[in-house]
Parts: C-alpha cells; structure tokens; sequence
C-alpha cells in the first residue's frame, strides 16, 4: 500500500496505525453513545413496566404509518452509507457521490417526516407542558410518555442533523476526490457514525410505536 | 545531557512564545500545562469555598451565611472540587503530559480532539462560574430530583449544561488515552512491560468513557424537565426520583474511581523510584486496576440505602461494595510489599506516597463501614461520609497528585522545585488534613448532619478543631503554588533524569523536545528494572 | 479491517432482511401475544427483531465481522455495560415491593 504522507498524521508511524487508530476511536466514541443512549432507554422500561396501559394510549396516538415509514428510509439510508464507504475503498469517485448524496437526502427525509410529526404533536396538544391534554384518566401517565418520546426522538434528532452535516463535508471531500482505496478513514468512521445512529432508531421505534396496537 | 546556562536548546516550551501558539497548540505537553493551569485556579475557587464553609462552622448558629447561601457554597464547592480539579486533575495534567511518553510515543492518538478537551473544559467551567456568580445553585453537587428539576429557585439550568458539557472533555481524554495506549506503543512494549501509571489510566479511561454519557444525559434531562417542562422525574406525573438517583449515581460511583485510580498509578510509580524496585507483584497490581474499573460499575446503589431503594437491592450493592474494596486493599499490600527491603529515599513525592498508602486506608476501612447497611442507616448523610470521602479524595487523590507534580516537574519544566520547602509543605498538609477531617469521622459518628449550617453547641469544639485544621491546610497549599512558580525562574536546572527512575519519559531531556524522543526508543526490559543497591541517582 | 472490501450483494441482502424483519415487527404488534398487563411477550418479540436488525447493521454494514478481536471486545463490552446499568436499576423497581413497608404505630398492619 503506497504511503500518502499529506494523508499521513505526524503522530502515527504508518498510515495502517492512523487507520487502526480512527477505527478504534470511533467505537469508543460509539460505546459512549451506547452508555448515553441507553440511560433514556434505562428509565423508559422502568417507566414502560410501571405504567404499560397509559404507556399503550400514548404510543397509540404516535403515526404508526410514518414511524414506520421513516424506519425504511432510514434502513435505506444505512444501505446507501454502506455503499458509500464501499466506493470509497475501492476507489470510486462517482460512487462516493451519489452514495453520499443519496444518503443524505434519505436523512433529510427522515427529518422531514420528524417535523411533520412534532407539528402534529403540538396540533394535538400531546407536547409536555403547560399546553398537553389527553383525555384519559390516566393522561399524567401519558404526559410522562411524550416527555420521553420528545426526549429520546429530539436527542436522536439532533444525532441525525450532525451526522447530515459530517456527510455534507463528506461529500465536498469527495467531490474533490480525496478518499482513495488507499485513504478512505473518514468516510468509514463516518460510516459507523451513521450506522449506530441509525441502530438508536431500530430500537427507538420497537420502544414507541409498538408499545401500543393490539386488536383488543 | 542537561543543558547549561549559556548552551539553548529547543524544548516544547521554548517552540514558540505567542499566545496563539499555546492556544492553538496540539503538543500534549503544552495542553496539560493549559490543564494545570485551568484546574490550578478551579482548586483555589474551590478551596476558598471550603473556607467559607468551614468559617461558618466555627459557631454552631448561622451567623456567617443565611441557610439558603450555605447551601450554595457547599453545592458550589462540590461541583468545582470535583467536575472541574479532582476528576482532570491527574489524567489531564499528568496523563497528558506523560502517557505519550511513557510509551514512547511523539504524541496522543488524536492531538486536536485533546486542545478540544481542553477548551470543552474551559467551556463548560465558564458556565458553571456564570451560574455562580449569577446567584449561584443550592441543590448539592448530586443534583437530587424533584429539587433540582421542579422546586429549587436557583440557576440549576445553567450549572447543569456546565456539567454536561464538562463531560464531554473528560469523554475526549478517555478516548485519547484508550486508543494511544492500544495503538501506539513503542516497539518492544508489551502490555506486560507498561508502567503501572498507564494501566491505571488506561483503567480509568474506560470509566470515562463507559460512566460519563450516562450522567450526560441524566443531567441533559434534568435540564430538559426545568426548561422546557419535559417531566421525567416529576412525581406528579408519575416519575420516580429515585430513578434519577440509580443514572446519577451510575456514574458519580466510578467517578471516584475516576478521581483515585489515576493517583495510585502515580503511587506506584514513586514507591518503586524510591525504593530502587520493582513494584511487588506487577501483574496483580495491573490487574486490580482493571479489577477496580470494572467492579466500580456494580456498586452505586450504596448511594441509595436510605432512598427507598428495595432492601434487596441493597443487599446485593452492599455485598459488591465489600468486594470492590479487595483489589483496592491488595494494592496497598504490594505497595507495602516493595517498600520491605527497599533502599528508601525520602524525598517529597515519597512523602506524599506515604501519605496516601495511610490516609488512603482510612478513608477505604471507613468505606466498609458505609457499606454495611445497618451501619449506613445510622451514618449516612452525616460527617462520617463527609470524612470518609475526603480521606480519600484529598488524603489519596490530591496527596497522589501533587507527589506526581513533585516528581514529575522537573521533567515539565527543566527546574527542580525546592525540596526543604515542598517537605515543609507536605508535613503541614499532613498535619492539616487529618486535623480537618479526622474530628468529622467523630462528629458524624455523634450524629451532625452534613450540608447542615448550625449545630448543637456541644459539637463545637470537634468543628473548632476541624476548622483549624482547614486554615492549616490552606497553608500548606499555598506554599506549593509560590514555591513550584518560584523554581520556574530560579530553581535548579535539572537533568534528563534527577531521580534516577526507569521509564522512557526519563531518556530525553528535561523539558523534552516537541516529538518528544529522537528517535522512538525500542523497548527491551520489564517496567521498573532497578537494580538494588547500587543504582545511582540524578 | 484494512479494506475487507464487502460484495454489494451482501449489502443488498441485508438490507432487505432488514425490511422484512420491519414488516415482521409491525404486523406483529396488532396482535396480542400474551403476557398480561405488560404485554410481555408482545414486548419480547419486538425486542428480539430489534436486536436482531442491529446485529445485522452492526455485523455487515459497520464490518464488524470482519473486524479484529479488539473491536469485537469493545462493541461487547458497551453492549454489556449497558445491560449492567438496565439490569441493576431494574433490580432496585422489581423488587420494591417484596418487603412489606410498616406505616407509623397507630395504623393499622403493613401495606
């Protein structure tokens, strides 16, 4: 493998130990996200076993037809990212392109249909605050419940803009045709990036849509 | 080849003056000098908090605060000692400066993500001191729910997010660390042949970046429920504060790990210099480290044993509570192992390590104390915690600390410190430390509860006394500050090597150049191959 | 994982895996499974596809098996922290209960 010592960081010896180096870095920096996610998806099962009928109203009163949706979009997005980096190993250009664009615009999607459902939210007063009202006995209960779905869907959210914007530079890199088989690191460490985010969301949307929905 | 008066020698200090190249730097060196500086001024705001609570307890009324002020100089003094001096300090100073070294290595994995760490910490210290100083917040440092998120009146939000983003910092360096000392050691440095320093902070680096996120985000949700209503924590709609209490404390157990690990690899480091051998039972003691890290994470609930919390599950913390404090008492025996049949030298760093093998012991035997659940229900948010984590935070961590500043200083600055002032020193902290917190123990033993501005008056004499102690150590940290500054100028100048140690941060010279060795230096030994008892010095 | 260079199909693949185990999840939630009030099963096999979407996203589309040992300990190593943290608070609600809690003298027996 030819050395490219623009590519070459002065801290590392050869360019495979950068490439270790970022690749490792980037799980530990996913391990945190793993241990910062997961405090929310701690206390939602405590709270979820604790109060699973109001729990089940909320989830109910969730779009189950664009959560669902935007799970497609954003497994089609993981898809396209993976593509990408494959492009970018093996040298192609135009694929890291078109990947990456495809990608980010299935994020954007993903956003899109976000907003489309926090502006039904506060349509409906189901936002946390002085405006909820839910019309159930049980409707502090279902309070609580928004409070996590806004939480955890916000947080996640706000992953998914960085993640859009580290494609965005991305993809002006590789317009310039800076990635190579022989240098690629940045777009595989991206690559995991958006994958874990998109794993948060697997988990995400067993957690709140389906809660609910049973043909009683 | 130390550098005389007249000859000038490029070094990382002297690789450029302007404050862009300090600020700019990625020179791990330089950052961790950027560290010692931040955290050196966090310390003393800290410290003249302490004084402030300690002046108050003199007389068993409140006649020097008002109950609500004294809730925010205990709560302040907490947040600051901790998120920003005790949890940086080492890794950050320390474990900037040398985990590169030790392994041989010209810097960390990722030199930028380091200055970010650093000015993450600046970030989120500045909104802590803007919360402060803007009236301040009264909650303790563990943030308890529902106070904190729905009835406390004070800048909550703010000291939150400074937290939360402090965090982050501790977060980058863990990371850091964890990569380079997988990645990037020397060739020949097997994980068996690693000083005890790194395996230490290679320890900690994994709570930092396993516990870290949690507080994150529980503290991120806290902010959350005050500011925009989001009620996860609120009883009224159903939440539970105990919940809060389980993420919290998640992360804010390991954090004392955080907080002690680092100081007992530096311990090892001094006991074996000083005792010319090796560290007893080297793969133990490594080992135990990992040991603590781990274990760490199954204790928290012994927070909690008087929240409500199932008495089963207090059981079962209890249980690994006992157990978490073997690895921590095998340390201490190798420690006292090596030092049988040494050759001992007494300078300071050997001083401080003295100190804290035996303030570090009493503060961990009073740890089992609190353990035991029955023991707890009596003791618990008294003195005798108040104690028991100072004996450990400030009779180990900052002991530990400042024998690695001793030691290691000539290494950072080319100056040797002066070493009849800093014994004085250390003598006076020894002597202040224990007249501080030892009367606590009895104190909280009778009774007093912490965070508690008034007391019965037949208490004043162990608060006298503590209070004296707490002028006494005022003193004897104000003496290193003068003295470490005064050497920079005028102490000796120092060779590569004054003490004589093993260890590759010993093979360049003092202060190191930029890339730190000439060329990477090919690793063929055990740690700590000293030779006894011939082995020379300086 | 120098440029373990994955075969597009591969990809493909798992990606429609993917949406068939989505498809799998949501028609499965129509239906009551069983488990009392908490719906327990309901929730295991929703749980159960979750993990194993992920474990293909993290298996194929983050390479991780093709990855060394090293990245195998830390993914697991995160996983299992994390369960430690759900377990262990878990551990504290579940069993609340299990103790009778003994209201002040003057009332009347335990709750």
């Amino acid at each position: 493998m030819a050395e490219h010592p623009s590519t070459l960081a002065h801290q590392f010896d050869d360019v495979e130990q950068q490439h270790e180096a970022s690749n490792l870095g980037m799980w530990v920096f996913l391990i945190t996200e793993i241990m910062f996610f997961g405090g929310v998806f701690t206390l939602f099962t405590v709270y979820v076993s604790a109060y699973p009928e109001a729990f089940a109203q909320g989830s109910g009163h969730l779009d189950l037809a664009l959560g669902t949706v935007n799970t497609a979009v954003l497994l089609g997005s993981s898809f396209t990212m993976a593509m990408a980096v494959r492009s970018a190993q093996t040298g192609r250009r135009n694929g890291q392109v078109v990947y990456l664009l495809l990608t980010m615009f299935l994020g954007l999607v993903f956003l899109g249909i976000k907003a489309v459902e926090y502006l039904h939210k506060f349509e409906q007063h189901l936002v946390p605050g002085p405006n909820f009202s839910f019309a159930s006995p049980l409707a502090k209960n279902v309070q609580l419940f928004f409070s996590f779905y806004f939480a955890m869907t916000g947080l996640h959210a706000l992953h998914m803009i960085v993640g859009v914007g580290i494609l965005a530079v991305l993809l002006v890199q590789a317009w310039r045709g800076r990635y190579t088989a022989d240098y690629c690191t940045p777009v595989e460490v991206s690559g995991l990036y958006w994958h874990f985010v998109d794993i948060v969301w697997i988990f995400l949307f067993p957690f709140l849509y389906l809660v609910a929905r049973h043909a009683t | 080849m130390s550098t005389s008066v007249g000859e000038w020698r490029q070094h990382y200090l002297n690789a450029g003056y302007s404050v862009r190249s300090w600020l700019l730097t990625t020179d791990h060196k330089r950052i961790a000098i950027l560290y010692l500086a931040s955290i050196t001024l966090f310390f003393l705001l800290g410290g003249v908090l302490a004084g402030l609570l300690r002046l108050e307890l003199l007389t068993p009324h409140g006649d020097l605060v008002q109950a609500e002020t004294y809730n925010k100089l205990f709560t302040l003094h907490g947040i600051t000692m901790i998120f920003f001096f005790l949890i940086p300090s080492i890794p950050a100073v320390l474990g900037n400066f040398l985990v590169p070294m030790m392994i041989g290595a010209r810097d960390l994995a990722f030199p930028r993500l380091n200055l970010a760490s650093w000015y993450v910490y600046v970030l989120g210290g500045s909104f802590t001191i803007v919360a402060a100083v803007t009236g301040g917040v009264d909650t303790g440092w563990t943030f308890y729910t529902p106070y904190s998120s729905t009835y406390a009146n004070t800048n909550v939000i703010l000291t939150a997010l400074g937290v939360f983003i402090t965090g982050f910092s501790s977060i980058l360096t863990g990371l850091n660390f964890i990569v380079t000392i997988h990645k990037m050691r020397a060739p020949g440095l097997t994980w068996s042949r690693l000083p005890l320093f790194i395996w230490a902070h290679y320890a900690t680096s994994l709570i930092m970046v396993l516990g870290t996120p949690v507080l994150a985000v529980t503290i991120l949700l806290v902010a959350l429920e005050r500011g925009l209503g989001i009620g996860i924590f609120d009883p009224v709609l159903g939440g539970d504060p105990v919940l809060f209490q389980h993420l919290f404390w998640f992360y804010s157990h390991p954090a004392v790990y955080i907080m002690i690990l680092p100081s007992m690899g530096v311990v090892s480091e001094l006991i074996a210099c000083f005792s010319r051998k090796r560290i007893f039972g080297y793969n133990v003691v490594a080992f135990s480290s990992l040991m603590i890290a781990a274990l760490g994470f199954l204790v928290w609930g012994h927070h909690m044993f008087v929240s409500s919390q199932s008495m089963y599950a207090g059981m079962i913390f209890s249980l690994l509570s006992f157990l978490v404090a073997i690895p921590s008492a095998i340390k201490v025996f190798n420690w006292t192992a090596t030092l049988y049949k040494g050759s001992i030298a007494y300078q300071t760093p050997m001083l401080y390590a003295f100190g804290f093998i035996g303030l570090f012991t009493i503060g961990g035997l009073t740890g089992l104390f609190l353990a035991t659940l029955a023991v707890d229900v009596h003791v618990h948010d008294t003195y005798f915690v108040v104690a028991h984590f100072h004996y450990i935070m400030v009779g180990g961590a900052i002991m530990g600390y400042l024998g690695g500043l001793h030691f290691w200083w000539p290494k950072m600055t080319g100056r040797m410190y002066p070493e009849g002032w800093a014994r004085v020193a250390a003598a006076i902290l020894f002597v202040g430390f224990n007249l501080t917190f030892f009367p606590q123990f009895i104190l909280g033993f009778l009774g007093m509860p912490r965070r508690y501005h008034v007391y019965p008056p037949e208490w004043q004499i162990l608060n006298v006394l503590s209070s004296a102690g707490a002028s006494i150590l005022g003193v004897g940290y104000l003496l290193p500050v003068i003295y470490l500054l005064w050497s920079l100028r005028y102490g000796a100048i120092a060779g590569p090597n004054p003490w004589g140690a093993t260890g590759l941060e010993w093979q360049t010279p003092s202060p190191p150049p930029t890339d730190n060795f000439e060329k990477t230096p090919v690793v063929t030994e055990e740690a700590y191959a000293y030779s006894l008892p011939e082995a020379s010095r300086g | 994982m120098t440029h373990n260079i994955v075969p597009s199909r591969i990809y493909l693949r798992v990606f429609v895996a993917l949406l068939l185990l989505t498809a799998i999840t949501v028609g499965a939630s129509f239906y009551d499974l069983g488990g009392g009030r908490l719906h327990y099963l309901n929730a295991i096999v929703a749980m159960t596809i979750a993990v194993s979407k992920a474990t293909l996203v993290v298996l194929y589309f983050m390479h991780v098996r093709y990855s060394s040992r090293l990245t195998w300990v830390f993914v697991g190593a995160g996983v299992f922290w994390l369960m430690i943290l759900i377990v262990l608070t878990l551990s504290d609600v579940f069993t609340r209960h299990w103790i009778p809690v003994f209201p002040p003298w003057g009332s009347t027996g335990p709750r």
